[in-house]
């Protein structure tokens, strides 16, 4: 087997990876019971100017009796500015916020960069040639994705330079950095090197990384990839990328549970609905808690538990 | 005080593992700006240190007394990982399994939380009370110990640790240095929560070893589930004592009024912290002239038993899930047994929140009767006309604590607020406030813990930042000659008030008192009359 091939297999094998850690991630998390409420106000689905000074339906009387509403609108409006500009952070750390959002902004960029590479790779499937002298709209493809390339390298490798330095230097944070975590963030700044110099001196116009992605797409495994530092560029960052999911940086998709299914979470529960449902059914878990005061023996479950007397001296 | 100890160290004998030393502390606003005149810092007796575990400060909350052998040292390190173990399994742990996980295994150790914590700012830094401390270190057990692999790689990835009885004592000791405001988790950028990670770790003491603080399990809520209180008062003495009230609130408003017991198909069962009976009778009676006046057919339970009515405490929210659940079910019964239509939680912050939304997941059925803050009545009452008020009455300098577990984690923020901007012409704000408010330093159930030094910890540390909240808001009218009130909504807050203004002696040095909120009430009502609040009664 070539090794061209071998780095056809390990892209499809990464890419599996990682759609597979990610979902085998998020269905543990998922999966878990249903937890007591553990909401943290300001909550931001709240109606009007709650979600801004942190009120909600508590404050009202018989708020039992009162529609549910919940503001879709309120919650965008937190959710996308932390989203794309990390704005606790910036509010709370600003000294890391320097350094983070670059780091994450340059990222989301390079993502949307990888979107264009594989829609120019689709384009020219079907005939449109993705070239600075091309059509319009190959031209656009074209211009985007050098843009974004530029942007995103330029962005990621600055912040993830400056975390590196934050984590070395600073006292606060050396203490917490285990070697692991300089070693992401080396691997990282490795792939960005290689990005650079593979943008710099193998394939400036992206020709070659789109064939690549379009050999992916059409399953030509034995089309060259035409530069060794490509090569190398591409089995970097596909390992990277199968690699994230499985460390404590999959908070990119775990903090859609932090947020909506804990900090938020305020949703009641009624008689006979869903959420009774379930309390109904993790009761009957049994406990095996040892403190003599819990007088459980394993076999007695969380009602037996929660309704027994205690004995009453 | 050690400002560079690691996280590994809390396994290495070191006596203590960290000191506080007052004069590493932040200096407070005047008339406290003068170290040399605020109250000394009693060190622990040697008996103390001899008998229980003492190496993590300088202070002990816990009393965990020193194993005796080293064959003790080692049951008690197996009993530790079984908890670590039970912790994370979904049917010891159902009811906050999933936030623990997140918490435990997404943290990107950026310490952004570690300003927002009030212990932490105001212990000077001291290494061992940052938030993530203590979470780093369980964080640490749990890779090494639970996941697979972990002998092996734990070490470099999630950091070093050793696993021996030290470590355990330490970190059951270290588990009471955090109020449990959750002010940290509010300012983590990917949502996680130290405040938890504290929360469950005291539930592996409890539930698992049977560690806990005494005055939180054994005076209790042990108490409590056996006689009817945690004040130890039965059904007897606590109708004795609202007599009493009643009688000596009537005298002194004017008002007449007799407390209604065990009315069934009553619109309100009222549940107060029973402490407020006890320590702040002008509380209850405040309460039962507001009722009164506003024609609210409302109810107490004497309910000891089979079912809790007349003290809403719920400390097992401190320590202990199945506690919590034991006493959320009576309070529940106590309702469900008169027939009313909902349960009001009077002013008890932790009660709010352990009955209300804690416990929401809890009750089902006939059981999951309307819980509500008595916040809300109380506006609605105001507002409604049917009392009328004399703000004049209450023309004195009033701030607002906002007890964190009916603010922060309940979004009860403006009620009380609106109540005190139209009857208290001087109501100025604590800087900050609402959602972002910080705890009075006795949150978690430190205000009822008082051993060895514990309580010089308290004063100094965790409450600092509360004290210096107050000096600021009255920093322009400091003079003791004018009277000026705290408002804490909370008998746990309105504990730790009580006890800061006694320890830096504040009412006489600057003339700051403290109180609830249904006493400027009733204190502005125009049908009463004057002068319901005593004043510096300390």
């Amino acid at each position: 087997m070539s090794t061209t091939v071998v780095l056809y297999l390990i892209t499809y094998l990464a890419m599996a990876a990682f759609v597979l850690a990610v979902a085998a991630r998020f269905v543990k998390i998922f999966r878990m019971p249903l937890h007591l409420r553990w909401e943290l106000y300001p909550v931001a689905h709240e109606m009007g100017n709650k979600a801004k000074y942190g009120g909600s339906k508590l404050e009202e009387v018989d708020w039992w009796t009162k529609e549910e509403g919940k503001s879709r609108i309120n919650e965008l409006k937190a959710m996308i500015p932390e989203m794309t500009f990390l704005v606790l952070l910036y509010e709370q750390n600003r000294k890391l916020w320097y350094r983070s959002f670059p780091f994450h902004f340059g990222l989301y960029i390079l993502s949307g960069m990888l979107a264009l590479l594989g829609l120019g790779a689709v384009c020219e499937l079907y005939g449109v040639t993705i070239a600075a002298a091309g059509t319009s709209v190959g031209s656009v493809i074209y211009y985007l994705t050098k843009l974004a390339a530029i942007a995103g390298l330029f962005l990621a490798s600055f912040g993830a330079v400056g975390l590196l330095q934050m984590r070395l230097g600073d006292a606060n944070l050396r203490g917490y950095t285990s070697p692991a975590t300089i070693f992401n963030l080396l691997f990282f700044l490795l792939v960005f090197i290689v990005a650079w110099l593979t943008l710099l001196f193998a394939d400036p116009t992206f020709d070659l990384t789109r064939a690549y992605v379009q050999n992916l797409l059409t399953f030509n495994l034995s089309a060259p990839v035409g530069s060794a530092l490509l090569g190398l560029e591409i089995l970097l960052a596909v390992v990277l990328i199968a690699y994230i999911p499985m460390t404590h940086m999959a908070h990119f998709f775990l903090k859609w549970f932090t947020w909506h299914k804990i900090r938020w979470d305020d949703e009641p529960n009624r008689i006979g609905g869903a959420i009774e449902q379930k309390i109904i059914e993790q009761v009957q878990y049994p406990v095996s808690w040892s403190a003599p005061h819990i007088n459980a023996d394993g076999k007695k479950n969380w009602l037996d538990i929660a309704t027994e007397e205690i004995e009453k001296k | 005080m050690n400002p560079s100890v690691k996280v590994e160290e809390i396994s290495k004998p070191a006596d203590p593992l960290s000191h506080v030393d007052p004069r590493d502390l932040p200096i407070l606003p005047k008339p406290y700006d003068d170290a040399e005149k605020i109250p000394a810092w009693k060190p622990l007796s040697d008996k103390a240190k001899g008998e229980y575990e003492s190496s993590l400060d300088d202070t002990i909350a816990l009393s965990i007394r020193k194993p005796a052998s080293k064959e003790e040292e080692e049951r008690l390190i197996r009993q530790f990982l079984d908890g670590l173990e039970k912790l994370f399994s979904r049917e010891n742990n159902w009811t906050f399994l999933q936030p623990m996980t997140l918490s435990m295994e997404n943290c990107a150790k950026c310490q952004t939380c570690a300003e927002a914590c009030h212990i932490y700012e105001m212990s000077g830094h001291n290494e061992i009370y940052r938030p993530t401390y203590r979470a780093e270190v369980l964080r640490r057990l749990y890779y090494k110990y639970l996941k697979p692999g972990g002998a092996l790689f734990s070490k470099w990835l999630h950091g070093d640790i050793e696993l021996n009885w030290t470590t355990i004592a330490r970190l059951a000791e270290l588990s009471y240095r955090c109020n449990l405001c959750r002010r940290c988790a509010q300012t983590c950028p990917l949502g996680l929560d130290n405040g938890l990670i504290t929360h469950d770790l005291r539930k592996l003491f409890s539930q698992e070893m049977g560690i806990y603080a005494k005055e939180l399990h054994d005076n209790g809520s042990m108490l409590q589930l056996r006689v009817g209180s945690s004040t130890g008062m039965n059904p007897l003495v606590v109708k004795d004592n609202i007599e009493f009230i009643d009688e000596d609130t009537s005298e002194r408003t004017g008002i007449p009024i007799q407390t209604p017991w065990d009315v069934e198909g009553a619109d309100v069962l009222l549940i107060h912290n029973a402490g407020e009976i006890m320590a702040w009778p002008e509380n209850h009676g405040a309460f039962a002239t507001i009722f009164e006046a506003a024609g609210i057919r409302w109810t107490l339970s004497s309910e000891s038993q089979e079912a809790l009515g007349y003290d809403n405490i719920n400390y097992g929210l401190f320590y202990d899930d199945v506690m919590l659940a034991k006493v959320a079910v009576k309070h529940a019964k106590a309702a469900k047994k008169l027939g009313v239509k909902k349960i009001v939680l009077g002013e008890c912050g932790h009660a709010h929140k352990a009955l209300t939304v804690i416990a929401d997941r809890v009750l089902t059925g006939e059981l999951n009767i309307p819980r509500e803050s008595a916040m809300a009545l109380l506006k609605e009452i105001v507002f409604s006309g049917k009392i009328k008020f004399d703000p004049s009455r209450n023309d004195f300098p009033v701030t607002l604590h906002d007890p964190c577990n009916m603010v922060r984690l309940m979004g009860i923020v403006q009620p009380q607020r609106e109540i005190l901007q139209l009857l208290c012409p001087q109501f100025r704000e604590m800087t900050p406030h609402g959602v972002d408010n910080y705890c009075c330093g006795g949150g978690s159930g430190f205000a009822i813990m008082s051993g060895h030094n514990f309580e010089d910890w308290r004063m100094h540390v965790s409450g600092r930042k509360k004290m210096e909240q107050i000096l600021h808001a009255f920093h322009d009218e400091l003079d003791p000659s004018i009277r000026k009130y705290v408002c804490a909504p909370c008998s746990n807050c309105k504990g730790q008030m009580r006890d800061l203004i006694k320890y830096y002696d504040m009412w006489n040095q600057c003339g700051i008192s403290y109180g609830g909120l249904v006493e400027l009430i009733v204190n502005a009502m125009a049908d009463a009359q004057p002068g319901y609040i005593e004043w510096g009664l300390f």
